[in-house]
């Protein structure tokens, strides 16, 4: 459905209507108060909204979508803006729902091993909360120090640790949603599972296109009784990568397996003194978790296959201090590419590990051809690549180039039986990636299951999945393999 | 093993023009599972075969006819398995039909159900139209998950045709620790040992006795039992027994229920009996009470009541949802299955 602009006086019934609701200081009108919320963590995209609405209950809540509903008015639900691919981008005749409020952490169950939090909660204050009864909240993006639950769900966030604990959608058991229509639902139960459709797994990546969470209820875990880490260099990153799979066909699942290329490895160390081996092409991360005995002998495994893999140097942290250290580099990745560059833009495709080496010397290939410099930061366990790509946005250009550099390495991630994205979502940055990774009949049926939840596309209108048309636009520009894209659509 | 998806196709294409409803068919193991439907039968079952299997990538795809034996049978030469342990209920089970029940086992509480382990897969709609979703890398957020919501779908929003999963590796070793107890210490238990960071992989209650197993190397096993109590024993049929529903408690003609809810509810006052699975997430109920009476009580308490066995009474198998789902669940079929030919009425009346 087409959005229509609100004419002045819609907009101001539409904000004196908002005022009914809610308190005066919580709606937001003017420039300089929506200035903070023009962009996520995309910050490349910026848009202010018609009007910013910070309701602090869930009765309000609905209050605000059944006025929206009627008033056919576009909603952009966001939580901390930490997003990395644009989702809450607001829309210009829209209103920025801002969850913000809702950061209360309402019940932790230590028997039962559940926290119910509302959706402003930071991830980190989850651990911290249940840090008390020996549990903590597994999913964890690097962002966790700001990112909210309600914006974990709906881009079903991942992090270092989900290759065994899982992502988002393994760790959510209860969801309490507000339709657009404004109807309070409840998907999942107290139990394992709920009848019915999975609405939860269908919710959880949703990115704010089919309803606004308003209360969770995610799965504790006992903190592991040790935790040991490795760290493995190499001369060459395909050895690297070939360890990571010896690893793993040995039936062991480390709690994290990360990968840095030589780029990375440099920035990192010249920001934190992790102690990486500076000569390294490339350098492995592994933590293995779990109960004492069985860390020890899996550590002592593991050791063994990367010195027959090829491991120049294989250095086991000799206690909790130097294991912070080891993961102090690699945490640190993004920020440390960024003293590099003056801008740096990061992926996050997923491809099959096995083809890890056709993909790097590929990148390194485009690298050149853009003569844009690339530094490799990598989920080697779970195959979630994060290429950050350095440039400049002050140099007319670079910023275009960069972006179709990137594309372009989305683009040999679906080639090669990946996906364009693993953890960050598709957002508004890569809606035109999503012409490669589906078909006409895959996009055609999300739009039917979007329609099934908000027949008047009033949420988060424009993100997530294109429009055929817009396919049709892209492939018109992009032909591959000389195949145009979505063939059977008519060109304008 | 061969791939008939240009027949299925056809044969739904066919239904979608005529109005006129399937029943989806593999292995027949589950046939007991879910309303009685009527519609042509549309046999998946010579669709099978795997299509890959890597190992090292921890992932498997295969046709939805595939026999469920076969894929373990290969996952067992690599050392690896399902995570999620489902159950057979025959030996003619399938890949499609295990993925269409979303049933699992008794380490699901550990490690997860059939939906967590789910990546990808391709089905065919009510419209015909062949459809690709997920793939076989493990994180992808590209689009709306409709490979999980397939799961537990019961054929009712579309056909799968094939489907990638995450495998696991298989435990190096795995014993069980016997206890005579009470239900309400057996609950205590298990819930006091799950916070111990303990390598559980299954617990039940059935009895009398606590059954717990353990999942390790040998000495963390030695380790854990010290710490727990109770007999150690290698190698016990329980487990498949409680699985399959080969326990004497299963053999009956009374209605077995599935209750589902929070792992330490209290034992319900409901007449029959109980064996408990799922470290007290997952009851079975072999009993004559009311299905109102039961419904009740376990909605109660947050969770669901299941009509799993002996259906004398034709009443409805799933516990009702609420308004505002329902009517989830009927746009979700309208966005699938616009003709209503899937499975209609296999999951409710109108779904």
């Amino acid at each position: 459905m087409q959005i229509k602009p609100l004419s002045n006086d819609e907009k101001k019934s539409l904000i004196r209507r908002l005022r009914l609701i809610l308190p005066q200081e919580a709606v937001l009108h003017l420039d300089e108060d929506l200035r903070p919320y023009e962009c996520d963590g995309l910050s490349a995209y910026r848009n202010l909204p018609l009007v910013v609405a910070l309701p602090s209950n869930i009765d309000q809540v609905q209050a605000i979508l059944k006025l929206c509903y009627e008033l056919e008015v576009p909603v952009v639900a966001r939580g901390a803006g930490t997003g990395l691919s644009g989702g809450a981008l607001p829309h210009s005749d829209g209103v920025l729902l801002s969850l913000a409020k809702f950061k209360d952490i309402l019940n932790i169950d230590p028997v039962q091993r559940t926290a119910v939090v509302q959706p402003g909660v930071r991830n980190l204050a989850i651990s911290e909360a249940a840090d008390q009864f020996g549990l903590y909240y597994a999913p964890d993006p690097s962002s966790q120090i700001a990112c909210t639950i309600g914006g974990n769900i709906a881009e079903n966030s991942g992090g270092v640790h989900c290759l065994k604990y899982g992502l988002t959608v393994h760790n959510i058991q209860q969801l309490k949603m507000v339709t657009m229509q404004g109807e309070l639902v409840t998907l999942g139960g107290t139990g394992l599972d709920a009848p019915g459709f999975d609405l939860l797994a269908l919710m959880t990546g949703s990115e704010g296109m089919l309803g606004v969470f308003v209360e969770a209820t995610v799965k504790l875990l006992p903190k592991p009784q040790i935790a040991k880490a490795i760290l493995a260099a190499f001369d060459d990153v395909v050895k690297a990568g070939a360890a990571v799979g010896d690893i793993i066909s040995a039936g062991i699942i480390p709690a994290g397996l990360e990968m840095m290329d030589k780029l990375a490895i440099k920035a990192a160390e010249e920001f934190v003194h992790a102690g990486y081996p500076l000569d390294a092409e490339a350098i492995l991360l592994c933590e293995l978790d779990g109960c004492d005995t069985e860390v020890a002998e899996h550590v002592e495994r593991v050791k063994v296959l990367l010195e027959q893999g090829g491991a120049t140097e294989v250095r086991v942290a000799k206690d909790d201090n130097e294991r912070m250290t080891f993961w102090k580099g690699r945490k640190a990745a993004f920020p440390a590419v960024g003293r590099l560059s003056p801008d740096y833009y990061c992926m996050d495709g997923t491809i099959p590990r096995k083809h890890l080496p056709r993909v790097l010397k590929t990148m390194g290939e485009l690298s050149t051809e853009y003569n844009l410099p690339v530094a490799n930061v990598f989920h080697a366990g779970d195959g979630n690549l994060h290429p950050l790509i350095l440039y400049d946005a002050n140099i007319p250009g670079e910023l275009e180039r960069t972006e179709e550099f990137g594309g372009k390495i989305l683009q040999l991630c679906v080639e090669v039986g990946g996906s364009i994205t693993g953890e960050h979502g598709v957002g508004l940055e890569k809606i035109n990636q999503m012409c490669i990774q589906f078909k006409t009949g895959e996009l055609t049926q999300f739009h039917a299951i979007k329609n099934a939840f908000d027949a008047k596309g009033l949420l988060n209108p424009g993100k997530a999945v294109p429009t055929l048309h817009r396919c049709a636009e892209f492939g018109a520009m992009h032909v591959h393999n000389g195949e145009l894209s979505h063939p059977e659509l008519e060109r304008f | 093993m061969s791939d008939i998806t240009q027949k299925l196709q056809q044969q739904v294409a066919q239904a979608y023009s005529a109005s006129s409803p399937l029943k989806i068919c593999g292995g027949g193991s589950k046939d007991f599972y879910g309303r009685k439907i009527q519609g042509d039968i549309i046999d998946v079952s010579g669709h099978s075969g795997i299509i890959s299997y890597e190992p090292t990538e921890l992932v498997i795809t295969a046709r939805a006819g595939t026999p469920l034996s076969e894929i373990e049978n290969n996952l067992d030469e690599k050392g690896q398995m399902l995570g999620f342990e489902p159950p057979h209920f025959s030996n003619a089970a399938t890949l499609g039909g295990t993925i269409a029940c979303n049933l699992s086992g008794p380490r699901r509480p550990y490690r997860g159900a059939a939906r967590d382990y789910v990546l990808g897969s391709t089905i065919i709609n009510g419209k015909a139209e062949k459809l690709h979703f997920g793939g076989e890398v493990m994180k992808n957020v590209a689009g709306y998950d409709v490979s999980r919501l397939m799961c537990g779908s019961l054929g009712t929003l579309g056909l799968l045709l094939d489907i990638s999963l995450k495998v696991i590796p298989k435990p190096e070793a795995e014993s069980t620790v016997i206890l005579e107890c009470d239900i309400q210490t057996a609950i205590d238990k298990m819930h006091l040992w799950m916070q111990q960071s303990l390598p559980l992989s299954a617990s039940s209650y059935a009895d009398g006795k606590l059954y717990v197993r353990l999942a390790s190397n040998e000495a963390s096993i030695k380790l854990a039992h010290q710490n727990m109590g109770g007999e150690l024993h290698k190698d016990i049929e329980y487990w498949q027994q409680l699985k399959e529903q080969q326990l004497a408690f299963f053999d009956t003609k009374k209605p077995v229920w599935r209750l589902s809810l929070a792992s330490n509810a209290p034992p319900l006052k409901l007449q029959g009996d109980t064996v408990y699975d799922w470290g007290g997430a997952l009851r079975w109920l072999r009993s004559d009470e009311s299905a109102d009476k039961i419904r009740h009580a376990v909605e109660a308490l947050g969770g669901h009541a299941m009509l799993f066995r002996n259906n004398v009474n034709q009443l409805d198998t799933f516990h009702e949802l609420s308004s505002g789902i329902h009517t989830m669940h009927r746009q979700l079929k309208l966005a699938f299955d616009p003709a209503n030919i899937l499975n209609p009425g296999r999951m409710y009346a109108d779904i």
